[in-house]
Order: C-alpha cells, then sequence, then structure tokens
C-alpha cells in the first residue's frame, strides 16, 4: 500500500492549509502545498496525484460571491482536467470555502454530469458569519469513503453556508439519491434544520455533499480544526480523548486511495 | 469613463439577507417606513466590452445561477432612476478590491480587459423622504468618509484615474520665521509639532543655511510624531519635588533590566517584544490602539488596525508568523441616549458594531484566530473610543536578530501606495473635535486582508529562504518611517517614482508620507534580489527596488533623478528636543456612599450579570474566527453550552505538539476614576489572575503595557498616568514579571465647543505565559455536583468604583488595591495547584466580585451551587452585600473535589483561603440554583436559568444567542 499523494491548494486568501495538510500527514497521507498559479500553468501535474484538496479561507477575499473567483478560474483554465482526474479515479475534498468552491465549479454534486453549478452556498438565515462547534452526522450516501452514521463534532467557521438547490424536487433528489453525505444533528443525533445546531438553517440539515462518483466531498464545517485531542472544545469535562473526531475522515480518505 | 452596469438581486421568494441587514440598520438609526428593503450588488464595466460579452460575465460570473437575477444598462443608460433607490460607491482612490479581481475575472473567461468598478443599491418603497433617507443612509449604509451616497440615481462612471502630480520641489520658508508663524506653519500643515521642536528644526535649517523642502518637513514631522516617538513618556517630569528624566525608562522599563529573565530574547527594541517559546522557537506579540481612525470610521479603523499590528508581527525579528489576535475595546455604553451623544461623535452602538465588523473582516480572512479580548463600557469614552488590536507571532529563534547592510536593495512589498492615509502620525497625536469627522478623511481607509495574506505568505517563504536581512511594516508615516528607520543607522537613497501607485497624481511627498495599507520594507542583499521578486510574482505579490541603503549617513529622497530632500538622520533621530513637563496629582475629593442593604439580592446579581461591562460578549466572540490554524486549545467561551466566559485562550501554536501559550488582559478604566495607582495595579493583577486561572504559569508570564490617556500636556493627566506607572512597575517587580513591549496613545480628549470629556487614563495589561503542555490547563465551568468551591484570597470591603456601586448610581472612595507581595503567593499557589491537578475549574474574581465570578462558573457548567458567606475570609465584618460584590484583587474561585482539599492545602502556602460552598446539580423538581446563605440563614437563591438569561441577553445584538425567556 502506498501513501497516497495529496495536493493541497494555496491560494490568495486560502488560510486553512497547514492544519489541512498536517491532518493528511498524520494518517499516512503524502500531502503537498501547490500555488494555484503553478497548478494553472502546469495542470499536467494533477496525475502524480491521488486526493485533490480545496481547504478553506476567503479565496481571493470571497470578491464578488464566496469561492466565485477561484471557482471561475479553475473552471475556465483547468476544468477539464480536473473532471478528468475524478474521471479515472481521484478523491478531492472540498472544506468550508473549499466547498464553496467546488459547488460554484460545478464539480459538486454534478447530478447532471457536467461541469456546471447546480446548487449555491449562500447567506446563513442568522445573516452573520458565525464560529461555533456543531455535531454532524453522515447519512447512507454515495460518498465512497464515509460510511453512514459517523458522528462527528467540529467547528463551524461561515457566514455562507445555507444550501440551496433550484427547488424542492433538486433537494428531494439530493437526499433519495446519496449526494448528501453531512447533516447537522440536534443533542439526540436527529437532522435539525433549527439554530443553533444547524448553524446556517440549511434545509434538510444538509452539511456535505458528495458528487456522482462518490469520490468528491465538500463541506461546511471543519474537520482540520477537530483532529487532535485537544481541539475538542470539552475534554477538560469528557477526558482526552486520542483523537479528535475529525481525524477519522482523513484516515478513511487516505485508506480509500492507497 | 462611461461604463456598463450590471445590477444582481435575489430572485423573488428567496430570501434577501443584504436587503434585511440594511433595514434593520436604517431602523436602527430612526428612519420610518412601511415595506421592505431590497439590496442590489452594482458592477461597472468598461465600455469597450459588447452587451453580449458583458451578459456572458454576468450569467457566468456576477450572478448565483440558484438564488440571484440580474439587470444590465448600456453606458448611455440615464443615471435617474426612480425613488427610492440609496446608492453607494467608494470614493476615488479608495480600495476597492473586488474591483480588482473582476479584472481577474474577465481574463480568465477570456474577455478583453476593462476598467471595472462596484456599487451597492438599496432600494426602498417610493415614499420614504428623499432626504430622510440620505441622512439615514450616510448615517448606517455608508461612511461618508470612504463612500459618496446617490438618491435616486446610480453611478454610471468609473472613478478617474487621478491628476497630475506636483513634482516641483517645493521650499517651505521657515528660516526667519517668528515663533507664532512658525506655530501656525506646524497646525496649517498637519504637522502636530510644538514650538520648541519647530524652532529645533529652524535651527537646524539655519546651520545648514537653506530652507527645508516639504519632503523633508513632513518626514521630520512623521519621525517626531508623539505615535512614533512617545515623547511624553520619556520627556522629562518635574513631580511632586523630584524630575524624573524618562519615566519610561524609570519604571517600565527598569522592571525589565531589574529583572533580566533570561526568556525575554528581544524586549523593547524591535516592532513586538520576543520571549522564548522552546529550544527552536520564540513567540513575539505587539498590541497597538487604533483609536483615533476607529472614532471617525470604526469599520475601516478597526479593520486596518488589525492589518497593522499584524504586520508588526511579521515585521519583527526576521519576520515572525502570525498565530492569534487579541482585540480589546473601551465604548460608551450601547444604550446611550441619542441626544447625550455630542456633535461630531458617533452613537456608540454605531461604532461597537463597526469596529466588531472591521475587526471580523480583517482578522477572519487574514487566517489568524481572535482568541481573546475584553469590552469596557463608560460614558466618557462617547468622544474617544479605544480599539486595542495586538497579535501573537511565532518565529524561529535564529530569526530574531536583523540588521540591514550598506549596498543592500530597499524593497517595497505587497500593496501599491495611494493617496489614504496621510498623516495618520500626525493626526493621532491631535485631539479630537467636532469637525475631525471632516479635516481628517484623508488619515482613514479601507483595508485590504487578502494582499496582506498574500505579503504574509510570500514573506514568510522568503524567509525560510533567508532572501532578506532585515524588514519592518509601513504603519504610522508610511515608507518615511519604515526607511526612516531601517537606515538610522546607514544611510539610504530612495527613487520615489519606482513606488507602484493606485492611481497616477501623487506628488512625491505623499509618496513619501502615504499610510497606504499591506505594505512591508525589506532589506535585500543584491545578490538575493532577483530571487526574491521571483518568488513575490509567484505568489502574486507586487514588490519593487525603490533605493539602496548606503553608509552615508544621510537620507536623499529622489524623484526621477532630481533630490527631493536631503535629510541628515542624525539629526532626524536624535535632534527633537526633550519634551519637560510639569506633573501634578490632587487626589479627587470623593466619599464612600451611604448604601442601604438591599432586601433582594437575586436582583443586585441579575442586573450585575446583565450590566454591560459583565454581560457575556458572546455576539462579538462568534462573529471571529477562533479556531482557525488549528491551535485552539481552550476556547474563549467554555462548558457544556460553550457560552461560559474564559478567562483567557490557551493555544498549542506547534501541530503535534502541546506545549502552548495562555493569553490574557486586564483593564480597569473605572478605577482610574478614584486612583490612576489603584487602576495600574489591578490592571497587572487582572491580567495574572486571567493567565493563572486558566493553567498559565506566573514565573513564564510576560506582559505588555498599553497606555490610552487624556492630554497629558495637562499637569492633572500627566500626574495620574506617573503615579500609575509608578505603581504597576512596583508590583511588576514584585511579581518578577517583566514588561516586553508597550505602547501608548494620548490626547484622548474629545473637545466639544467649550466641554471637554477626557477618558479615564488606563492601561491595558497583557499577559502571556508559555506552558509545557495545554492538557495542564484549565476552563472556568463547574464540572461536577458535590465538589467544593473554594475561595482564595481575602475579601475587603473594598467597593469604591465598583460595578455594585456604579448601579446605584456611585463611584466611592475605597478603590481595591493590590498587596503585592500576598498577592504574589496568591498567584503562585493557585498555579502550583492547577499543576498539581488538585483543581477541577478556576475563575477569577473580578467586576462584580464573589457573587458575579460564582455565577459565571455555574452557567458555564450548567450547574448550581450554595455558597456560605459566613466562610467568606474577610478583613472585619461585611454585609452579605459587600461580600458577595466587593472587587477586591487576588482573588480565585476554585472547584475542588472533597477527596483533593489536601493537595490544595499543600500547594496554597502562606495563603488565605477557604471552603465557602458546594456544587449542586438539578433534582427532579428542583431545577438548579444558585444559592447564598449566611450561616443558617438563607439570603437569597437565583434559579440558574434566569441567570443565563441575565448574563447572555444585554449584548445579544442580533437576537440570535439568548434562550427562551421566563
Amino acid at each position: 500500500m502506498t501513501a497516497p499523494a495529496v495536493l493541497v491548494l494555496r491560494a490568495p486568501g486560502i488560510n486553512c492549509e497547514r492544519e489541512t495538510l498536517d491532518a493528511f500527514a498524520r494518517v499516512g497521507g503524502k500531502p503537498e502545498f501547490m500555488h494555484v498559479k503553478r497548478l494553472l500553468a502546469e495542470p499536467q501535474c494533477l496525475e502524480r496525484f491521488q486526493i485533490f484538496v480545496v481547504p478553506g479561507g476567503f479565496a481571493y477575499g470571497d470578491d464578488i460571491a464566496a469561492g466565485r473567483v477561484l471557482a471561475t478560474e479553475l473552471r475556465t483554465r483547468i476544468g477539464a482536467q480536473l473532471l478528468a482526474f475524478v474521471e479515472r479515479g481521484g478523491l478531492a475534498l472540498g472544506i468550508c470555502n473549499g466547498f464553496q468552491a467546488l459547488v460554484r465549479l460545478g464539480l459538486l454534486p454534478r447530478m447532471g454530469g457536467a461541469l456546471r453549478q447546480e446548487v449555491t452556498l449562500t447567506y446563513n438565515m442568522s445573516n452573520h458569519y458565525e464560529c461555533r462547534w456543531v455535531t454532524l452526522k453522515s447519512s447512507k450516501s454515495r460518498c465512497v469513503f464515509v460510511p453512514e452514521g459517523w458522528t462527528m463534532r467540529c467547528p463551524a467557521a461561515h457566514g455562507e453556508g445555507l444550501l440551496l438547490t433550484r427547488d424542492a424536487r433538486e433537494r428531494a433528489v439530493l437526499g433519495e439519491e446519496g449526494y448528501v453525505v453531512f447533516r447537522y444533528v440536534d443533542e439526540h443525533g436527529a437532522p435539525t434544520e433549527a439554530y443553533p445546531q444547524n448553524p446556517n438553517g440549511s434545509p434538510d440539515a444538509i452539511a456535505g455533499l458528495t458528487d456522482v462518483t462518490g469520490r468528491v466531498l465538500g463541506l461546511m464545517p471543519h474537520p482540520d480544526r477537530a483532529y487532535l485531542a485537544h481541539h475538542m472544545p470539552n475534554w477538560r469535562r469528557d477526558g482526552l480523548a486520542k483523537d479528535g473526531d475529525g481525524l477519522a475522515l482523513f484516515a478513511s480518505m487516505v485508506k480509500a486511495a492507497s | 469613463m462611461r461604463a456598463w452596469r450590471v445590477e444582481v438581486f435575489s430572485r423573488e421568494g428567496l430570501p434577501d439577507p443584504k436587503g434585511r441587514a440594511a433595514a434593520a440598520a436604517l431602523r436602527s438609526v430612526g428612519l420610518q417606513w412601511q415595506g421592505e428593503v431590497s439590496a442590489r450588488r452594482g458592477f461597472l464595466l468598461g465600455d469597450n466590452l459588447t452587451r453580449q460579452q458583458v451578459e456572458r460575465f454576468a450569467r457566468e460570473v456576477l450572478a448565483d445561477p440558484v438564488t440571484e437575477g440580474f439587470e444590465v444598462y448600456a453606458p448611455d443608460h440615464p443615471a435617474k432612476a426612480p425613488p427610492r433607490r440609496v446608492a453607494v460607491q467608494p470614493r476615488p482612490g479608495v480600495t476597492d478590491p473586488v474591483a480588482r479581481s473582476l479584472q481577474r475575472t474577465l481574463r480568465d473567461c477570456g474577455l478583453p480587459a476593462a476598467a471595472t468598478g462596484t456599487y451597492s443599491v438599496f432600494v426602498l418603497p417610493p415614499n420614504v423622504d428623499a432626504a430622510a433617507a440620505e441622512r439615514a443612509a450616510s448615517k448606517c449604509l455608508a461612511n461618508p468618509v470612504v463612500q459618496s451616497v446617490l438618491i435616486d440615481a446610480t453611478p454610471t462612471e468609473l472613478p478617474g484615474t487621478g491628476g497630475t502630480a506636483d513634482l516641483r520641489v517645493l521650499e517651505v520658508k521657515l528660516r526667519s520665521l517668528a515663533d507664532a508663524a512658525l506655530t501656525t506653519l506646524s497646525k496649517d500643515g498637519g504637522l502636530a509639532l510644538n514650538l520648541s521642536e519647530m524652532r529645533a528644526v529652524q535651527a537646524h535649517y539655519n546651520g545648514l543655511g537653506r530652507e527645508p523642502t516639504r519632503i523633508e518637513l513632513e518626514t521630520i514631522a512623521q519621525t517626531w510624531s508623539e505615535h512614533c516617538k512617545h515623547k511624553t513618556l520619556t520627556g522629562k517630569i518635574r513631580f511632586e519635588g523630584r524630575v524624573i528624566d524618562n519615566l519610561l525608562e524609570q519604571t517600565i522599563a527598569r522592571v525589565t533590566h531589574t529583572l533580566a529573565r533570561d526568556f525575554c530574547l528581544s524586549v523593547f527594541k524591535d516592532n513586538a517584544g520576543v520571549i522564548a517559546f522552546d529550544d527552536e522557537d520564540a513567540v513575539c506579540i505587539k498590541v497597538e490602539t487604533h483609536n483615533h481612525p476607529s472614532a471617525i470610521e470604526p469599520y475601516g479603523g478597526a479593520g486596518t488596525g488589525v492589518g497593522g499590528v499584524i504586520r508588526d508581527v511579521l515585521g519583527t525579528g526576521l519576520a515572525a508568523r502570525p498565530i492569534c489576535n487579541t482585540d480589546v475595546f473601551c465604548f460608551a455604553p450601547p444604550d446611550m441616549a441619542a441626544a447625550d451623544v455630542p456633535k461630531g461623535c458617533l452613537h456608540p452602538l454605531q461604532v461597537l458594531r463597526g469596529v466588531v465588523a472591521g475587526v471580523r473582516d480583517y482578522g477572519n480572512p487574514m487566517g489568524i484566530p481572535t482568541v481573546n479580548g475584553a469590552v469596557h463600557f463608560d460614558a466618557d469614552f462617547v468622544g474617544n473610543p479605544l480599539v486595542y488590536v495586538g497579535n501573537v507571532g511565532i518565529l524561529p529563534r535564529d530569526k530574531i536578530e536583523k540588521q540591514p547592510r550598506p549596498g543592500d536593495v530597499i524593497v517595497a512589498m505587497g500593496g501599491r501606495t495611494g493617496r489614504d492615509g496621510i498623516h495618520g502620525a500626525t493626526f493621532s497625536s491631535l485631539e479630537l473635535h467636532t469637525d475631525s469627522e471632516t479635516v481628517s478623511s484623508g488619515a482613514v481607509q479601507i483595508g485590504d486582508p487578502i494582499t496582506e495574506r498574500k505579503v504574509m505568505d510570500a514573506t514568510l517563504r522568503a524567509r525560510d529562504e533567508g532572501l532578506f536581512s532585515a524588514i519592518t511594516d509601513c504603519g504610522a508615516g508610511g515608507f518615511s518611517s519604515a526607511v526612516g528607520e531601517m537606515a538610522a543607522d546607514l544611510g539610504a537613497v530612495v527613487h520615489l517614482e519606482r513606488a507602484p501607485l493606485k492611481y497616477a497624481g501623487l506628488a512625491p511627498w505623499e509618496i513619501w508620507v502615504s499610510e497606504a495599507q499591506e505594505r512591508m520594507v525589506l532589506s535585500v542583499p543584491p545578490n538575493k534580489l532577483e530571487r526574491l521578486l521571483a518568488l513575490c510574482e509567484e505568489e502574486d505579490v507586487e514588490a519593487t527596488a525603490l533605493g539602496e541603503f548606503n553608509d552615508s549617513g544621510q537620507l536623499v529622497l529622489q524623484y526621477d533623478g532630481t533630490v527631493h530632500g536631503e535629510l541628515d538622520l542624525h539629526f532626524l533621530h536624535e535632534g527633537l528636543p526633550i519634551v519637560e513637563r510639569t506633573a501634578r496629582w490632587s487626589p479627587p475629593v470623593l466619599h464612600d456612599p451611604e448604601v442601604q442593604e438591599p432586601s433582594d439580592l437575586a436582583y443586585v446579581l441579575l442586573t450585575l450579570l446583565a450590566d454591560p461591562n459583565i454581560a457575556s460578549k458572546e455576539w462579538i466572540i462568534r462573529q471571529y474566527d477562533h479556531e482557525v490554524q488549528a491551535t485552539s486549545a481552550g476556547k474563549p467561551l467554555c462548558g457544556v453550552r460553550a457560552d461560559g466566559p474564559a478567562d483567557a485562550a490557551v493555544l498549542a501554536p506547534k501541530l503535534g505538539s502541546r506545549r502552548g501559550i495562555v493569553l490574557g488582559c486586564g483593564l480597569n478604566p473605572r478605577y482610574s476614576k478614584i486612583d490612576p495607582a489603584a487602576m495600574a495595579e489591578c490592571a497587572l493583577d487582572e491580567a495574572m489572575r486571567n493567565v493563572v486561572a486558566a493553567g498559565g504559569d506566573p514565573e513564564t508570564t510576560a506582559v505588555l503595557d498599553n497606555y490610552c490617556w487624556g492630554n497629558t500636556s495637562k499637569e492633572e493627566q500627566l500626574g495620574g498616568l506617573v503615579r500609575a506607572s509608578e505603581a504597576i512597575a512596583e508590583l511588576a517587580l514584585t511579581f518578577h514579571t517583566p514588561f516586553i513591549s508597550g505602547k501608548d496613545s494620548l490626547n484622548n480628549e474629545f473637545r466639544d465647543g467649550d466641554r471637554t470629556i477626557a477618558i479615564p487614563g488606563c492601561i491595558l495589561v497583557t499577559a502571556l505565559s508559555v506552558i509545557a503542555d495545554v492538557a495542564r490547563s484549565l476552563t472556568s465551568d463547574l464540572k461536577e455536583a458535590g465538589n467544593l468551591l473554594v475561595l482564595v484570597g481575602k475579601t475587603k470591603r473594598e467597593l469604591g468604583g465598583s460595578t455594585y456601586w456604579k448601579n446605584l448610581g456611585h463611584l466611592g472612595a475605597s478603590v481595591p488595591r493590590v498587596d503585592g507581595a500576598q498577592a504574589k503567593r496568591t498567584l503562585d499557589g493557585v498555579a502550583r495547584a492547577i499543576q498539581a491537578k488538585a483543581v477541577r475549574s478556576a475563575h477569577d474574581l473580578s467586576e462584580g466580585g464573589l457573587a458575579v465570578a460564582a455565577a459565571e462558573m455555574a452557567i458555564g457548567g450548567r450547574l448550581g451551587f450554595e455558597i456560605d458567606l459566613a466562610h467568606v475570609l474577610t478583613d472585619r465584618a461585611l454585609r452579605p452585600d459587600e461580600t458577595m460584590f466587593s472587587e477586591s484583587q487576588s482573588r480565585f474561585l476554585l472547584e475542588v473535589e472533597p477527596g483533593r482539599l489536601e493537595d490544595l492545602r499543600v500547594n496554597l502556602h502562606e495563603v488565605s483561603w477557604a471552603v465557602v460552598g458546594r456544587v449542586s446539580a438539578a433534582a427532579v423538581g428542583t431545577p438548579a440554583t444558585l444559592l447564598f446563605r449566611d450561616g443558617p440563614r438563607e439570603l437569597t437563591r437565583v434559579a440558574l436559568d434566569k441567570a443565563v438569561h441575565a448574563f447572555k441577553h444585554t449584548l445579544d445584538l442580533d437576537g440570535t444567542l439568548t434562550e427562551a425567556k421566563r
């Protein structure tokens, strides 16, 4: 089993790249940074990676709309190569702003198969940016590296995480056809649309999506801020665990790509 | 230039969050109407594009395909719009990052390059009065300093590209001026130099036998500003029959030099204080104020303050990587009546909202967690709100020293230079008055955090490749201060025409003193220049060689080969005459009031929990990203529902290591109204308590002092400052705690006609402790029913300046003081007990005293308690209300398991402590309760959920955080 090479994208305004890289390194991946400028100039270098990651942040300041400038750049310049990367079995992950970018790029959820934006992530119902811990539960989904029934606590930190579809029918498709990977849950483990456990008010409690192949995952909350034991908020009450909840996601991705 | 317009709006039936926010803001400033407000995002695109191209761009990029629609207007479409439409556009020259991103995206889409701009539109019902709408919009939707407001019209033109620069060498005739004319020259030119300083300049140029040029005079004014030189604190002061040669040297710096702690690696000489972290790395910390700009334009002022202090840390040693922010504010009460707000001041609520948004929108995009802070409210901050911004960084221990060398290239890196922020350094050294808003508009600007992030990324890579020999940030004074300081022991030639500009038309002196943001200056060995420029290119950062350092002792400023200024660096840095001032202190005549024993102590406690100085700051905290970088090991909010107040932040900055830092602060402006010495002591004691309560070690703690004071050319004001400085220095010596950095902001007075409002002079103390293992750190939330509550420290009748008395309308006289030796034993003992794991939770006692501290612990843990005041150790017989709400210092409330009491005892040597109560839980039919008794007599009981509500609702400004009211 060889350690999969992980491309951790850098771009102006991406700011979660260090912790994302560290999390992948900790579970046996071989992560390295690549600046978007270089990736655009040499898109063929994607071929030596098994995992492509867009970390969180404020790519290009979220000018025009969250993730829009980066998404446009990737779609217009190397859209075909990214699609080919996924089609030949590569895995991809977008966290928070990275999720926003992958959605605008059209890599998620890609229900229609083409690289086209199908859903959106927009302003939280609370109308403001907010940083707070949430609990996620994984649903039965297409995602090849997230099994059903995981519970993962991690911080959400965004102002635009409300996932909207064109209509209720498309939203139903997301749920019924296994595109929804993670949902916000309440203290009883039930999916919730209620604030604050669902920090943005997303209908159907959607926190994370996969694509038609099940190899791409995007989620608003940050497993990259919950992978060490001391990241967890109440270890002084519950005891210090071995790892943070988020580590399992990175481990599972690396395993699936090995 | 005429332009296409694209307006993007939310589709029918979908939420319009920006419209909703605008409606709330307009109502908050008193505009009344029926109906809704909808918001539109406007884009201006050069008229060289075709309609087809514009429509394609709008469809693919500008409008969201799921939620938004758009309209396109041709360049010849009339500007007039139907009522009632409010448009907001950045003024020419104000940074507009979105416009820049539009150009990149046009290119990505294969469209021709075109000029770009942005605006916002708010559509109100047609019957809203136009003048009222314009007034309201100018107050809350736009800031006229940086934005213009249009009513029933749309911007149709792209901002101009500036004018033609005046490139003449401007001579200023001052050699023959009399004193009065010198003073006028300083005042009219915004130089903020006093008469003796103007005379020194005059003498210098008489010696040279020529007149100064404008650029020279500007450079001297920037370099000699109070902001840069701290003339008052380092000057000569006559006080109570003594002469103090240099107050800073004799108080703050003396502590550090006397203690000579070996963890101090670089203090008082660089942009930030540097202390040891581990064998490989050091941590550095800097706290600044950005008060004046934040008073005029809270959003831009606070944001650029954050950006500035981040650059301070980035410019420390050979560049440190910023790891967290700390932000502390002082405002007038948020519920202040509009009539009590003087003309020329913004309402405190508007200042609060603007400042918080400014910190959020700079700190979050930078990817630096904002982990610590405090907010204090007092009516005397109405004209001068205080905005303290701090940053901590980490840097390799072999990168602490820097030295520019002759022959090095001067490289400017980052943002472009514009006419923004000119005279910021001298502006911050003046008093604000009712016209400051209009006079000083150039001193304020909007930051661009993404540019700064890029600069940070490029700088840190360049550091690791060893590409520069020195670095500093462009802060107050712009290039003039940055290059002037780096060249201080050398000499330099600067070619001003090489500086990249935002737009044409800047005169050479404007380029030189502009305080445009997001710029760093590097000293680069010639053989490293090519690699540095290539690296910056890779990182999408603009970098330009501006000139060279040499060993001439002269600073030569050229534009296109013409010399505009030639300054002797020795005179520039050493020629400032020493300020001589007289200080006086006469204690205010104050008495303790006769306060009746309250019949309802529960009511008093709930009122205190709801007091804005004590109430939860969750509304602020949650808007800051406090988790980015994955270093958080102790959050700003703690407990089962993550809403208990933490005493200090705990971080493990090196991923994978549990070695950490604890960061806390102390601030007590109200005590200063009784005695600045008490204020200063209590600030230091409180900062130390906060750090210790969260698991910090007093022996590894370093502190920073940030003074904010009124006009210190007034003898009484300066006397208070001297008292405060001497008191804090004495206590720090006793604590064995060095100061490693500091800053002062003087002249915080507001002039409104004949009336002057001075802030209460105050010192913010920021404390940073390095700890071996974050797993030994602690939170304040109660953990388990049955545990004992231990009160450490003695409670005295110290209610002067207390929040309890403030709420009864009294100040009083019996302000808390600190017994240094006792306090030291307490801090050490509690820290030892925590390291021995004898303590489950700890909280420091500050505003509101014992009762408030206990209630906060209960809120965090969603548990109750029973406290018996009869067990509280006091210095004499106290009434129950006095015991509950006294603000005596050096006290902690600890939660201890009954079986660990002996471990506690062995660690608390010669310290007063007593078991005063027990943690309780809710039982079937009995909700959790906070119960106080005095021996057998029950004094009062408060239901926990009532306490939670009181604590959380006051500053829940969007009404989303408070649990159901009861």
